[in-house]
Parts: structure tokens; C-alpha cells; sequence
């Protein structure tokens, strides 16, 4: 059959380390399944098979980093005997090969179809953790969130003998952990965990450590799980009431949640930094009247079922995008120290992760959708960033990000570009204010809006093109 | 399906069902009725509209914008599908 090569996860990519095999000899493999972590020194990346066969030999160890190209593991007939068996062909380990074997046809970026785990934002990758319970994996021919992947590869478990319990049969961690024998006490069954009830202090203590309350048995009333059990669980300590938590349930088993969510610190640390070090941010602000959106949006949405509502967020991302039509220098990418303005206006829209983190997938072409089509991107790339299934491409192409906090309350947000993108316009909560018309105070909703651009691409009266350009547009929104 | 027309029980379950989907980070199932939506559970805009939009579609219940102040949690949401359920 064929061999496994160190993809290529980005254009300036030409080698990467193998930090980790998710796979062992003689297990069985089809395509689509994650089956090594590759450190392009950017981020951790999950790597797919493209084939289904059986693992025959891993041919670079852990730790080792080879370049883009080289044969990784060699992949045998699916049903062949596992291990043991001679292979076919002498071993082209440690032989660098840019060419993809005869059994995997040229596929340029392998992450690049249902990867929430491995982003290629240039420079920025965000790695996303799905908890099993929030996979949804609607795409994926066999339904398994990589973490129970990964569980079942540290539990030496062939997913593809399991019968999944989850949605639409996908396959769950319980249902690793049954098939590979691990006792899980009564108490933490999935038919009974959700009955159980969480305080919403367990639930804050949970989120901040990373654990997952399903998991857990509750000490408190009716078995609610309480801040407490949280607290024991995440200390690795077993709770008064006995609970099991993931560690200690599977001892083998490293905590992935815990260990990704790191990851996900990490990748946003290196990238954030990065800008932090290199971009000469300048940033400007501006208080926008809101009050013809708000009634734009009133009187639409009245008049709307509530699958056609519009949020507020759709306005401003659609104002900013024609915005970089006026002041193109800030739509684009500052690469081998010159600016690369973007045609297309791929928006990058930051999306917060429950569990921690953030994303910021492109809405593709933002400035020629239409509201409604704007809506439907934001509503979708919103959902599927919170399930874990984006696609690479939406994180590799943002060409200008939006990150807005109004949710959070706050009145403005002072961003932190994305590198290489040389802008980023932050929007806060749209809040009643004293706002002057005309001599007259009176109560308006207002949004501040903010631009931290790149000194090295555009200058700041550039930027507040950028800024009066979304003003102006705003208090047309019927023409947006 | 369309529990809302009980006026009984399967409302709040309805509208766990609904969270559940949403949101299946927060352990729906397991949450206190009277969990803000907001500070509890941390969701945002676009959760309270795929919310809106969700128990529209399992009770036939429409709520209109002006009334998202309304329902902060499964308790209050609850309440409201059944002083407006239709069904």
C-alpha cells in the first residue's frame, strides 16, 4: 500500500517534528482519521490518513522532525495482518521524498477539509478542543470527536470495532472505554450522568479547569455536582461521593482536555506575542450613533420569522468590510516586509470558545454577501466554530478581523492584530448615551468603534478612513 | 412534538432539549433551572437567537426580539412558552 508523509500545513512549511503518534502498529486506520500531531513550529497540528489500511511500521519516531515530504509511517492493505509482517518494499525512512506515493494521489494541504484541530492561520493558529459532547462532526463519515480518538489510540482501542451510542452512532468515549474493558462506576453511565444536575459554581470551577462535569458524580442534593467535586476532580483527588473523574478512570489516559486547552493558550500566546513584537500597532476609536441600525433592525426583525432575524453583528461586519474598499492598505497581509493588499475581503470574525480560547474564522467574500447571506455565514461559522468542524481555509484566510465584545458589556476593545493581517476593528456594546444632535442632547444608542492597524502598512489617517467609513455607512443601513 | 402545549413539565424539558443542541458544552441536562443564561452559562446573542429559533421550531412558539429580556433561563423560558403557547 502507501506510506504517510509529512504534509505540507502551509505554504512556508517545509518540515515538522512528529510530537506525537496517535497510532500503533497493526491498528487499523481509514481515511479521515487523525492519526499524528505535527509541530510546525507554529502549532501543534492533527494530521489525517487519506487511505484506510492498517499501520504496518512507524517509521520516524516521536520527537523527530523531518521535512515535508518524508515517509512517516507505512500504511498496509486494509485487513492485512498487523505488525509482524515484513514490508513489501524496503524502508525509505530518513529519505526525504516530496512526492506523494502512488497510493495517495497529490493532496496539498490534508488538514484543509473538516479540521477543527489544525488550523493554518498563518502564524496564529487557534487549536480548538472539542469536548466529546459538543462533537457534531456532521461531515465526518465515521462520527468520532478527535478526542475520543486520541482516547481510544492511548487505550490501544480500533475504533472501527466499536458500534458508537452518540449521535447518529457516533462514537463516544464511553464507548471506548467500554470496549477496552475500563470499569467506569454506575454513577458516571451516560444515561444517568445527564439527569444528574451541576451548581453554576461547579460549572464556572469546571470551566476554569477544564473538566468535564458529565464525568462526574455529584455530592450534593439530588447528586448535584457542586463546586467541591469540581475542585477534587480537577486536584485528581477522589471526591466524598467516590467520583471518577477522566484521570483516574483511565490512568493511562493523559487529561486531553486539560492538555489542549493549554495548547490552545499556547497557540494564541506564540501568535499574540508575535504581533505584540513585530506589528507597530497604532489604534484609533470612534463613537458611531446606532440609532438608524437599531431601527433598521427593529423594524426588519419585527417583521421577519425568527430564522430571518438579523443580529447587530451582521451590520458591522458588513459595514467594515466595504469600509476596506475605501482604505484597501488595511485589507491584507504584511509578509517579507511589505504590504500584500487583499482583493477579496475574507473577514475574520473572533468567536470565544466556552471552554476557553478563541477562533477567528473568515466569513469568505464578506463585502459581496448580502445581509441575509451575511447572517447565514455568521450564524453557521458560529455554530461549527463551538462544534469544533472548521475548515482550514476559513482559518487561513482572514484578510481583516472583527472581534466584537458587545456581548461582554464592554464599551470598546482595543485589538491585538492577527499576524500577518495588518488590521483588526473591534466593536463594544451598543449602549444608551448622551449623544448632541444638532444642539440637542439626547439619549442615543451608541457603539464605539476601534481600529488597531499595522504602522508599517497604513498610516492613522488612513485608519480613520477606515473608522468614518463604517460611521457613514452605518447610519445607511438599508443600503448595506 | 410539541410539548409546549401541555403547559406542564415537558415545557422545561423542551427547552433543555433545545440548549442541549445549542449549546451541548453546558450540560443542559444538568443545568439549574434558574441558571442565567447569560452569566452562568456564558451565551451570547447568537445562542439566544439559535435558542429563539429552536423552540420555535419544537413548540411553534414565536418570540419576538423585544421579549429576549424575558427568558434569562430555562425557568423563565419555560414560563413564558407556556403563558404564550399556541399549540
Amino acid at each position: 500500500m502507501g506510506e504517510f508523509v509529512m504534509p505540507s500545513l502551509g505554504a512556508d512549511m517545509d518540515a515538522g517534528t512528529v510530537t506525537r503518534w496517535l497510532v500503533h502498529v497493526g491498528d487499523a486506520v481509514h481515511r479521515g482519521d487523525i492519526v499524528a500531531v505535527v509541530d510546525t513550529d507554529k502549532a501543534d497540528v492533527e494530521v489525517e490518513i487519506f487511505e484506510d489500511g492498517v499501520v504496518e511500521e512507524l517509521l520516524v519516531p516521536e520527537g523527530t522532525g523531518v521535512s515535508v515530504g518524508t515517509p512517516l509511517a507505512r500504511i498496509g492493505a486494509p485487513g492485512s495482518a498487523p505488525g509482524g509482517t515484513p514490508p513489501p518494499e524496503v524502508p525509505s525512512a530518513g529519505v526525504p521524498s516530496a512526492a506523494p506515493t502512488e497510493a495517495e494521489p497529490a493532496r496539498p494541504e490534508p488538514v484543509a477539509r473538516r479540521e477543527p484541530l489544525t488550523p493554518v492561520v498563518p502564524e496564529a493558529a487557534v487549536p480548538v478542543e472539542p469536548p466529546p459532547t459538543q462533537w457534531r462532526a456532521p461531515r465526518a463519515p465515521a462520527s468520532v470527536s478527535p478526542v475520543v480518538r486520541r482516547h481510544a489510540a492511548d487505550l490501544g482501542v480500533d475504533l472501527a470495532t466499536i458500534t458508537g451510542t452518540g449521535k447518529s452512532g457516533g462514537i463516544t468515549r464511553a464507548d471506548v472505554d467500554r470496549a477496552a474493558g475500563v470499569a467506569r462506576a454506575p454513577a458516571v453511565a451516560p444515561t444517568t450522568e445527564r439527569r444528574s444536575r451541576v451548581s453554576p459554581r461547579a460549572r464556572k470551577v469546571a470551566a476554569q479547569r477544564a473538566v468535564d462535569v458529565t464525568t462526574l458524580s455529584g455530592s450534593g442534593p439530588h447528586g448535584a455536582v457542586t463546586g467541591t467535586d469540581v475542585e477534587a476532580a480537577s486536584a485528581g483527588k477522589p471526591a466524598p461521593s467516590g467520583l471518577a473523574p477522566p484521570a483516574t478512570a483511565a490512568p493511562s489516559a493523559r487529561p486531553a482536555r486539560t492538555d489542549k486547552a493549554a495548547g490552545m493558550r499556547a497557540a494564541i500566546a506564540r501568535a499574540m506575542a508575535r504581533s505584540k513584537r513585530e506589528i507597530p500597532h497604532y489604534y484609533l476609536s470612534t463613537d458611531i450613533d446606532f440609532s438608524s441600525a437599531r431601527s433598521f433592525l427593529d423594524e426588519r426583525n419585527e417583521a421577519r420569522p425568527v430564522t430571518e432575524r438579523l443580529l447587530p453583528a451582521v451590520l458591522l461586519v458588513k459595514a467594515t468590510a466595504l469600509a476596506t474598499r475605501a482604505v484597501p492598505e488595511l485589507n491584507g497581509f504584511w509578509i517579507d516586509d511589505e504590504l500584500r493588499v487583499s482583493e477579496p475581503v475574507h473577514v475574520g470574525v473572533a468567536i470565544s470558545l466556552r471552554a476557553g480560547g478563541l477562533v477567528a474564522p473568515a466569513i469568505h467574500d464578506a463585502d459581496a454577501k448580502t445581509l441575509e447571506e451575511l447572517m447565514a455565514a455568521l450564524r453557521d461559522l458560529v455554530n461549527r466554530a463551538r462544534a469544533s468542524s472548521l475548515r482550514a481555509s476559513e482559518m487561513s484566510d482572514p484578510t481583516i478581523t472583527v472581534t466584537n465584545l458587545g456581548d461582554q458589556g464592554v464599551d470598546a476593545v482595543y485589538g491585538v492584530i492577527y499576524p500577518p493581517q495588518v488590521a483588526l476593528v473591534g466593536f463594544g456594546a451598543v449602549k444608551e448615551r448622551p449623544w448632541a444632535v444638532d444642539g440637542m442632547v439626547g439619549a442615543h444608542p451608541i457603539v464605539t468603534a476601534t481600529l488597531a492597524a499595522d504602522h508599517r502598512a497604513s498610516d492613522g489617517a488612513r485608519g480613520a478612513r477606515l473608522l468614518n467609513t463604517i460611521d457613514r455607512l452605518l447610519q445607511e443601513p438599508e443600503k448595506l | 412534538m410539541s410539548p409546549a402545549k401541555e403547559g406542564s413539565p415537558d415545557v422545561e424539558a423542551a427547552v433543555r432539549h433545545a440548549l442541549a443542541d445549542i449549546a451541548p458544552e453546558v450540560g443542559a441536562e444538568m443545568v439549574e433551572a434558574d441558571a442565567d443564561f447569560h452569566d452562568d452559562l456564558g451565551l451570547d446573542s447568537m445562542d439566544a437567537l439559535n435558542l429563539a429559533i429552536a423552540l420555535h421550531e419544537a413548540t411553534g412558539v414565536d418570540i419576538p426580539e423585544r421579549d429576549y429580556p424575558q427568558i434569562t433561563s430555562i425557568a423563565t423560558c419555560a414560563e413564558y412558552l407556556r403563558a404564550h403557547g399556541t399549540s
